[in-house]
């Protein structure tokens, strides 16, 4: 019981710290910027490690914090082998066929307004429906190894990058065109220097999103059947044999990875979009 | 209304095509079953035929292709068997009055219904709460939205097991608290970021006004803050209420639950009747549809009454 009083004791002085550092005259440094959210994570892990401790939680039920860094660090082999599977193979080539297939289809459409019309509505509808579900026939097609869950991930970030880039390519507005044909510019250098350049924060919009869809089918697709590795099979399989402390070492891996994922996107569209207000701060 | 004709007509192609795909798809187990019936086959055998490629193998046996349109069990079955099926499952149960019985995907819907809206119901009162949070208080602001943005990255279908053994443990019985909170999981981060933008949406002089009028800060929510957020919100509902659907169906995938549409499309996986996982998938698109319709429908019918042009 000591152990969770001193916790919660603990996770309140932080809270208490993050008001006065967020009303304090240095709120909007960096330095602040990073320290309030990270100080408010470690003190969230310091209250479930109490919780555990105080309540003498069972393993089976919640491992605590350091009990699964310790697992983390002592099979870093198992996972490397895991993210290699499901995420270097499985969900990054995926998202590379996936993202290229989007966005030559988006281009190809977008020279026909009959083509935009038809597809966008459906694109727009199919981007909304639970395509997780065709994992199972996918994997029924393609075999247990990674090409069934790339297949996978090409299906399930296919229409929300066609539908953004497509809407994206409609930015430019027509003060911007009429200005590119005074210059006598061609489609393709409209393209390439307008209408492209116009559209990225969309593209990257539509990218971010997939990021995350990325992982979700590549690991929803190794529950259907998999080679015996990568992240989705451990997870299930750990589940049942109840090695709950690696099913958690697991999760750290697929957040570590999803949280790297979307950040180099991020950074990447920082980098491409500069010029956009939202950018700019 | 444009859009209708080249909506209708993009959906043609993709059947068209669709069915055009079922023919090489098809082609290998259609093979199987005419050699067994006697038909002659080029090349005998479905080991040899193993080797030779799909396209080969149609035009040697032009007369067997049609036998891949009628397969038990096709590996893509044709868009009529996908609807027969749908029918034999949903209207001609109704019309024997068995609309609920346990092999009617409108019982699996409904299921799924329930537990999509337990989710929303969550998951929209989270990012309600959430937004108002962040809006009126700085630290939250600081502390939380970094969180709400990275929790969004972390595959959730990886914490479903979990979540899903979690409340075993606690001793809540049954799956639906747990594909809820899976559900409310995906649906509240459209509704906190787009609710922070809509509480936010107020300009200095509008709040300026009010405080000309001497308003205390709860009239200043109620009277400007809520009601200029509401666009927002209706606009998130839509995004949330997919993806509370999502979050069930995920849900109901890697856990053995036994019914809801994704457990349709797991029993249709392991007893292998590719059928039924396609029908599931149709209700299940059907449900989207008819979800973000009426949140579309409710918005047309709240916006205008409240001033807002739509």
């Amino acid at each position: 019981m000591s152990w969770f009083i001193a916790s919660l004791v603990f996770w309140i002085c932080a809270w208490l710290l993050n008001i006065r550092l967020a009303s304090s005259k240095a709120s909007d440094t960096l330095a602040v910027r990073i320290i309030v959210p990270l100080l408010f994570g470690i003190s969230i892990l310091v209250l479930w490690e109490g919780l555990v401790r105080g309540f003498e939680v069972s393993q089976v039920i919640l491992p605590a914090p350091s009990q699964i860094g310790a697992t983390f660090a002592g099979s870093l082999e198992t996972l490397w082998v895991d993210f290699q599977q499901t995420v270097l193979k499985g969900a990054l080539r995926g998202f590379a066929i996936g993202a290229a297939a989007a966005f030559f289809t988006a281009i190809l459409i977008d020279r026909s307004s009959f083509l935009t019309r038809g597809l966008l509505p459906i694109g727009n509808f199919v981007a909304a429906l639970p395509i997780v579900g065709i994992a199972p026939i996918l994997v029924n097609w393609f075999g247990f190894d990674w090409q069934s869950k790339a297949a996978v991930v090409v299906v399930m970030v296919f229409f929300p990058i066609l539908v953004n880039t497509v809407q994206g390519l409609r930015e430019a507005d027509t003060m911007q065109r009429d200005l590119m044909r005074t210059y006598a510019a061609g489609y393709t250098q409209t393209l390439l220097k307008l209408r492209l350049p116009a559209a990225m924060p969309f593209i990257f919009n539509g990218l971010k999103i997939a990021t995350t869809l990325a992982l979700i089918g590549a690991i929803v697709a190794e529950y259907f059947g998999s080679p015996i590795r990568g992240m989705g099979f451990r997870i299930s399989t750990g589940v049942g044999s109840l090695s709950i402390d690696l099913v958690w070492a697991e999760i750290a891996v697929a957040a570590l990875a999803g949280s790297a994922f979307y950040g180099i996107v991020a950074f990447i569209e920082k980098r491409v979009t500069f010029w956009h207000p939202s950018q700019r701060g | 209304m444009r859009s209708v004709f080249p909506v209708l007509t993009v959906l043609a192609v993709i059947v068209g095509l669709w069915w055009a795909a079922v023919a090489p798809m098809n082609i290998r187990p259609a093979l199987d079953i005419a050699e067994r019936s006697g038909v002659a086959v080029v090349p005998e055998g479905s080991v040899t035929r193993r080797d030779v490629s799909v396209w080969r193998l149609m035009l040697d046996n032009r007369e067997s292709i049609a036998i891949g349109y009628q397969l038990d069990r096709p590996r893509l079955p044709t868009p009529s068997q996908v609807g027969e099926e749908f029918w034999k499952t949903t209207g001609e149960m109704v019309a024997k009055g068995r609309a609920f019985s346990k092999r009617s995907l409108l019982y699996h819907s409904w299921i799924t219904l329930r537990s999509t809206f337990w989710g929303f119901l969550l998951g929209t009162t989270f990012g309600i709460l959430g937004a108002v949070a962040i809006v009126y208080s700085r630290v939250t602001d600081m502390s939380l939205m970094p969180w709400a943005i990275v929790s969004q990255t972390i595959p959730i279908v990886a914490l479903a097991p979990m979540i899903i053994v979690l409340s075993n443990q606690v001793g809540i019985d049954g799956r639906g608290v747990p594909k809820a909170i899976i559900s409310a999981y995906l649906c509240y981060f459209p509704v906190l970021v787009s609710m922070v933008k809509g509480l936010r949406s107020p300009t200095a002089s509008e709040l300026d006004l009010l405080k000309t009028y001497n308003a205390s800060g709860g009239q200043s929510f109620w009277k400007l803050r809520l009601p200029a957020s509401v666009p927002y919100l209706f606009a998130a509902l839509k995004v949330g209420v997919a993806a509370a659907l999502v979050g069930t169906i995920v849900g109901e995938l890697p856990t053995g639950a036994i019914s809801g549409l994704g457990a349709r499309i797991l029993i249709g996986d392991q007893f292998g009747t590719p059928l039924a996982i396609w029908s599931a998938l149709f209700a299940a698109a059907i449900l989207a549809g008819i979800l973000v319709t009426l949140i579309d429908l409710i918005q047309r019918a709240v916006l205008p009454r409240m001033g807002f042009r739509t």
